[in-house]
């Protein structure tokens, strides 16, 4: 009988570790995984993947009603929102200063001090802390979230081809993570990362984000550049093994399959329960291709892509090689 | 492994008679490499070097056929472990089972709702593969009127599950015509098992928990009585272990090229599960990462559904996206006055906004652009979608002949494009639609005063 030699591959590369919080806030660190997701047969992986629960600064209207329902009154303030999260679980919060949008309120600098700071004063847990993703607005309130949160190693994004300079100057000067994206592709993640680098942020403080596609909506691309990322870093490439952080509640709920419960096939089944595996299954299947931290949405999906997290890193302890 | 073009003319008789139609037997040696020509054309080929040949042919992974024509399903032959290196090529088959302990009703109930199920997402129907059937009556007279019972109701292919050869052989006489999968062959019972399967003409599984050499070790041995049909259950369950030995398996397969374990692998999320949403992470993550079939104990639309979307995100091909041909087609009979919609050829895109043009209740115009299966905003950003592109396919379409208003309504996501297009389309209205496809039939009803 041909006996069985298990394949184990030896990878020269190691991910990136990068630490948010401490100082007196509690700690997370994500990254630093010697092997693929979850093999821990091959390598080590230090550190569970985290969950970070988006706030926004704002009362998000467009928001599916089945989302609105769950958080409650929570949605009126940043502080009791980001308080709520912590209680129902997350690792961290992701506070997307929306406001700041021109659509949505158009807020600056003084609004995003606040904001920040009282949300800071709420929970322990380590935050992100994302612009309202229009590149002037970005900086204005990135580097006025930068600055209320000295020391408290947010993590601040997103630094994009556009504007990466000022955001990852204002990381640099207060101390916090910065966070690059770039629409789901290789080279140009790589290429952002070393751009951040040479501004001066070290390897430690950057963390990538490949751009989230939903499930059903461009989840396979995501996926797929994700495992390439997560494959050239562990070979080796050190610009490309940052950890990567997927906003996957923001793609998932913005799907017709996430928001609409009338009118669509029987089909579909349920709204409710298709809306969180919707969320679920986008989550799980990213986790599996290299996501270090996800942002979700809704709580149970939170409680889901916790307990199946805990499973995947059950088998940390059984590590043979 | 295929072998190479030298390592096969070393297998051909060397004596250069043409009688291949090839002027060497080297020449027909390396186009037989790259399979442009077979092995058959040649008449002096030896006995021996036929096993080579056909051994070094066999895809790395087993394909396996489970069913009989019309509704079989096959898996297995994958190439790659990840997709972006090539594809994945045969879909997970997702397996529905139902209990032989359960009322005739309640079975009949589940088998129906499984056969009918379809669900279209992108121009394809989707639905589910086949029907297991388990024997956990421990009566083998309840399995065979089971198996018979769940034939007769369904034209999926099945799944018999009895540790018990004596009665998995009663079933099998009731439906050994459908090819069911036979499940399981154990290290107890695996001599009668694949006498069963040899005898049917019967794939089977092999369920061997005890770790990967003993499932090899297993495999080799039922595959020397004749049975090549094989499907593998490593037997772990949980989501760890099933990741692990998924990808153990997958890997030995296709980088050790270690025969005794290049088959499919089935597996059974919920037995690892405690909710009906932990069952579909589950299978969602084995659909991902190498499971070949999945049986579902539970059945809901809402989880199957996007459990076929995953699988279909999965199995597309990543050099190729899905695209319809661009061109006009036409909603609810419009008329030369009815709304002219732009959109790309992205068929993600394409759906999502045909759907809700046509229960918009507007009859209505919808122009396809070629955007080299592009979505709306890729596209844009890739330079395919831009206003001189979308002025000459307006032109090339004859637009002009088919609506009578001259007015154009892009997608909200591009409303930078108005200007331009205006110019370039001299004469004509641009009018920005909604960012969202959700949002057209409310937007029509708001801006459309033909
Ligand atoms: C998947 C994806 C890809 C895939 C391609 C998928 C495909 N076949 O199109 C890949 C990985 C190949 C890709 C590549 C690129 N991408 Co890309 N990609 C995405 C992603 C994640 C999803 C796109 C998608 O499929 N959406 C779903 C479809 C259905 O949406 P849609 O076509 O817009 O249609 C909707 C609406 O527009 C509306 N609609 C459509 N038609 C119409 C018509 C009317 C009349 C109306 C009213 C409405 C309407 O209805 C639909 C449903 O609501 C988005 C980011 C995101 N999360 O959205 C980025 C994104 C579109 N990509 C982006 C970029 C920049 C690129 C690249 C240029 C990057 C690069 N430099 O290489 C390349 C270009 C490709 C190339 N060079 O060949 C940017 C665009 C930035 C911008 N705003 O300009 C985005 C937004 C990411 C980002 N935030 O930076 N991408
Ligand atoms: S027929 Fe066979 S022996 Fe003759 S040339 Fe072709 S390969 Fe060689």
């Amino acid at each position: 009988m041909p006996a069985v030699e298990l394949p184990v591959q030896k990878w020269p590369g190691r991910i990136h570790e990068v630490t948010l919080g401490g100082n007196g806030r509690k700690k997370v660190v994500v990254g630093g995984e010697a092997t693929l997701p979850f093999l821990h047969f091959e390598g080590a992986i230090p550190h569970r993947p985290a969950i970070a629960i988006e706030v926004h600064d704002r009362n998000p209207a467009e928001w599916a009603e089945n989302l609105r329902q769950v958080w409650g009154s929570a949605l009126k303030s940043p502080a009791a929102w980001a308080k709520k999260a912590s209680e129902l679980g997350a690792d961290l919060i992701a506070l997307r200063l929306s406001s700041a949008h021109p659509e949505n309120g158009n807020t600056g600098a003084e609004a995003a001090k606040k904001n920040v700071a009282q949300v800071l004063e709420a929970v322990d847990l380590p935050v992100i802390v994302l612009g309202p993703e229009v590149a002037e607005k970005d900086n204005e309130v990135l580097m006025a979230a930068a600055e209320a949160a000295r020391g408290q190693r947010l993590a601040i994004g997103d630094c994009m081809e556009k504007n990466y300079r000022t955001i990852a100057a204002a990381c640099i000067a207060n101390g916090h993570v910065a966070i690059g994206k770039t629409p789901i592709e290789i080279n140009l993640a790589k290429q952002l990362n070393i751009l951040i680098s040479d501004v001066g942020v070290s390897r430690d403080a950057i963390l990538m984000d490949p751009t989230t596609g939903a499930l059903g909506y461009g989840l396979e691309y995501s996926y797929s550049v994700m495992e390439r990322l997560r494959l050239a870093g562990l070979q080796g490439d050190a610009m490309t093994a940052m950890p990567m952080i997927c906003t996957v509640g923001e793609e998932a709920w913005r799907q017709k399959e996430a928001r609409v419960s009338e009118g669509v096939p029987t089909t579909w089944g349920q709204a409710k329960e298709r809306a969180i595996l919707w969320e679920g299954i986008t989550a799980i299947s990213l986790l599996e291709a290299g996501a270090d931290i996800v942002v979700l949405r809704h709580p149970r999906s939170v409680e889901l892509a916790r307990a199946t997290i805990d499973k995947l890193m059950a088998g940390a302890g059984q590590r043979s090689a | 492994m295929p072998l190479s073009g030298i390592e096969i003319y070393k297998l051909l008789p060397k004596s250069n008679c043409k009688e291949c139609k090839f002027p060497t037997c080297l020449a027909f040696a390396m186009k037989l490499a790259q399979k442009q020509a077979e092995l058959s054309a040649c008449p002096y080929v030896s006995e021996e070097a036929k096993q080579a040949l056909d051994a070094a042919a066999r895809p790395p992974i087993r394909l396996v056929t489970v069913g009989a024509n019309p509704k079989s399903f096959q898996v297995g032959n994958e190439v790659v472990l990840f997709r972006h290196e090539k594809t994945f090529y045969h879909p997970t088959a997702l397996v529905v089972r139902v209990s032989d302990s359960d009322s005739a009703d309640s079975i009949a109930n589940r088998v129906k709702e499984a056969t009918t199920y379809t669900v279209e997402r992108v121009g394809h129907n989707m639905g589910l593969q086949g029907i297991a059937i388990q024997n956990k009556s421990g009566d083998k007279a309840a399995f065979a009127r089971c198996a018979q019972q769940v034939q007769s109701l369904t034209d999926l292919p099945l799944m018999l599950m009895a540790s018990d050869p004596g009665t998995m052989e009663a079933a099998l006489e009731k439906a050994a015509a459908q090819k069911p999968l036979l499940y399981a062959a154990t290290r107890d019972n695996w001599q009668p098992m694949a006498a069963l399967a040899k005898k049917y003409q019967c794939p089977v599984a092999i369920c061997e928990p005890g770790g990967l050499q003993p499932l090899s070790d297993l495999t080799e041995q039922v595959s020397k009585t004749g049975v090549e049909d094989i499907v593998l259950d490593p037997g772990v369950r949980d989501f760890n272990g099933s990741l692990v030995s998924l990808t153990q398996i997958r890997r030995l397969a296709l980088k050790s090229n270690f025969r005794p374990l290049g088959y499919p692998v089935i597996t059974f999320p919920s037995e690892a599960a405690s909710s009906l949403e932990e069952e579909a992470l589950l299978a969602g993550q084995q659909i991902a990462k190498y499971a070949s079939i999945v049986v579902l104990d539970h059945f809901s639309p809402e989880m199957v559904y996007p459990l076929l979307t995953l699988r279909m995100n999965i199995y597309t091909d990543p050099q190729k996206p899905i695209q319809v041909t661009p061109g006009v087609y036409p909603f609810g009979n419009p008329k030369p006055t009815s709304p002219l919609l732009v959109t790309t050829n992205f068929s993600l895109t394409y759906f999502s906004v045909a759907g809700e043009v046509e229960s918009s209740g507007f009859p209505s115009w919808l122009m396809v652009t070629d955007t080299e299966g592009l979505s709306v905003l890729t596209s844009w950003a890739a330079g395919k979608f831009d206003a001189p592109k979308i002025a000459k396919t307006v032109k090339e379409f004859k637009i002009s002949e088919m609506v009578s208003h001259q007015s154009l309504i892009l997608p909200g996501a591009v409303a930078v494009l108005r200007g331009e297009l205006e110019e370039e389309l001299s004469g004509w209205k641009v009018m920005v639609g909604p960012r969202d496809a959700v949002d057209i039939g409310s937007y029509l009803k708001r801006s459309w005063t033909s």
